[in-house]
């Protein structure tokens, strides 16, 4: 707003330049509009800077608390390494279990929600009557605000009990049970960024699918869907960012041990991974739980990275 | 010539409001019929309810009767899908789907059961050729049709309405987003379309409906004015009203 204004008055020289018959008083109230121009500016400038500062303060501080136990303990066999012992007599810290397992539990999350998600969008955002999806619309916003700590309860109390007598195992507390509950935690994500893909899409596309004598059904399939991919698959990609970054939910229903991913076994996800052993981890077992969180930050990012990559392309689409 | 669409007592309400009263037409086949009025006087209102595409508005409501060749097109029972097939429609703004100029133009066929590389093959070619854009973009078949320029594309959305075989062609307002030479090749398809297919054009313009249409009906508040041969209208029309429009001194 102000950096043009800068250049105009840098063009007029206030004594020589300009117009004699200019009126001072009109002079003077422009400095001082300048002067505040510049002033909110600078607070903008200021507060903008505030988020960049924390994310570089986060990644900094991340690297340099994560780098020294993957020296220690080697970049190979941390991240490779199948078993985690970080209490025993000779620790060891392989985190490959908590990878596989986040990279397991956000794929199956994904595999469970996408597609409801997804269907529930085209639904609303093309065929539900108003009040259906006023409704529904208004489920979904309650669903992306309940606490991640109430899914956790939930699916403590019904899921896991729920598990064990249906699959007759002999705990419930599983990577299932955390797929099933990150898979309704992501929907919220999913059915509204895919639902402003969709009304985005033109209203002519539609028609002149119609006008070829397709149905609505075809027409949304075969038209909307498509104009809209991007932004489905930025509304996928948000979904594993989610997925990957929960932790209070999956702790509390995948019971919490480091095992190698298996659908009906207890297991640790790399966010739980480092809640779980926080408070009263020390020395080599706290320096590698760091180094879990910058590997998981890295996951974030890479993440991110695809999110802005599809974002970009659906505005351009 | 037979006509293929007669309209009978047509009345058709937004809600309370009603946009066209009591339309009485024929249109022959293997002709241009152009409609020709002031904006908001119906006359792409008319053209909509032709193949249902009113349907889609919320809150319209119908009275009268419309004849497809001979078939009543609101009796229950009649296919809106095949309806819509047999009589196609070129909106005012050029709309093709963002993917490729082939998909466009396939994608109806497709919708409609045909299957086979080398069928769909002919079928892109033939609709193309008989939209007289085949020389233009027979290399670029698998490129994105957005990005083609605004005349060519509207006439790939005329050759993607041809490729279903329908038997009408309603065009609305097809060359008011286009300049004057893309506008003069749709006019020569136009007329040359008309050996295979009947088209219905709404315009804007009173030169066009002059230079390729055979009848012309002045719509007015939702009236049929006036019908009847395109030189007759523009040379002796009976209705004041009429007259009043074509020598510009409204609309």
């Amino acid at each position: 707003m102000c950096l043009p204004m800068k250049k105009r008055q840098s063009k007029i020289d206030p004594v020589t330049g300009g117009s004699d018959i200019r009126p001072p008083v009109l002079w003077d109230s422009l400095m001082k509009k300048q002067a505040f121009e510049n002033f909110i500016y600078g607070v903008f400038l200021l507060l903008g800077l505030i988020t960049v500062g924390c994310v570089l303060l986060i990644t900094v501080y991340l690297i340099i608390s994560g780098i020294p136990a993957i020296r220690e303990i080697g970049l190979f066999k941390f991240l490779f390494g199948k078993t985690w012992a970080s209490t025993a007599k000779t620790p060891q810290f392989g985190i490959l279990p908590f990878i596989l397992t986040s990279i397991y539990g956000t794929a199956g999350a994904i595999a469970l929600g996408v597609p409801i998600g997804f269907l529930t969008a085209v639904y609303l955002a093309k065929a539900a009557p108003p009040k259906v999806k006023a409704v529904v619309s208004a489920a979904v916003s309650v669903l992306a605000g309940i606490p991640s700590v109430v899914y956790g309860l939930v699916g403590m109390l019904v899921l896991v009990p729920g598990i064990r007598s249906i699959f007759h195992v002999p705990d419930g507390a599983s990577l299932l049970a955390a797929i099933v509950v990150l898979a309704v935690m992501i929907l919220p994500s999913i059915v509204n960024v895919s639902i402003t893909a969709l009304e985005a899409v033109p209203q002519e596309y539609e028609d002149a699918s119609l006008a070829l004598g397709a149905t609505p059904t075809e027409t949304y399939f075969r038209v909307s869907v498509p104009a809209a991919r991007s932004g489905i698959a930025a509304a996928v990609v948000l979904g594993v960012g989610r997925a990957i970054g929960e932790a209070m939910a999956v702790m509390m229903v995948s019971g919490n041990v480091a095992n190698m991913p298996s659908l009906f076994q207890s297991v640790r996800f790399l966010t739980t991974a480092v809640a779980s052993e926080m408070s009263y981890s020390s020395g080599l077992q706290r320096q590698a739980l760091f180094s879990i969180a910058l590997v998981l930050y890295l996951f974030i990012l890479l993440i991110n990275a695809a999110l802005n990559f599809f974002l970009k392309r659906s505005k351009e689409a | 010539m037979s006509d293929i669409i007669t309209v009978k007592d047509l009345c058709l309400w937004y809600g309370s409001a009603q946009a066209l009263k009591d339309i009485n037409i024929n249109i022959p086949e293997h002709a241009i019929t152009a409609l020709i009025g002031p904006s908001g006087c119906g006359k792409s209102t008319f053209l909509k309810t032709l193949n249902r595409m009113n349907d889609l508005i919320p809150g319209v409501k119908i009275t009268g009767e419309v004849r497809y060749a001979g078939q009543d097109i609101f009796a229950p029972g009649v296919d809106v899908n095949m309806l819509r097939k047999d009589i196609g429609m070129v909106f005012q703004k050029p709309n093709p789907f963002p993917m490729s100029v082939y998909d466009n133009i396939a994608y109806g066929p497709r919708t409609h059961g045909i299957k086979g590389k080398a069928k769909l093959d002919d079928i892109v070619e033939r609709s193309l050729r008989d939209a007289a854009i085949w020389d233009e973009i027979k290399d670029r078949l698998k490129k994105n049709a957005l990005g083609l320029s605004g005349g060519q594309q509207q006439r790939l959305c005329i050759a993607r309405a041809l490729a279903v075989e329908p038997q009408v062609l309603l065009m609305d307002e097809p060359t008011s987003a286009l300049d004057p030479i893309s506008t003069g090749k749709i006019e020569e398809l136009a007329s040359a379309l008309k050996e295979k297919y009947t088209i219905v054009i709404v315009t804007h313009n009173m030169q066009q409906a002059v230079r390729i249409s055979d009848q012309t009906a002045f719509f007015l508040l939702g009236e049929l004015v006036e019908y009847g041969d395109t030189e007759t209208i523009f040379s002796v029309p009976v209705d004041k009203r009429t007259e009043d429009y074509i020598t510009g001194r409204f609309g």
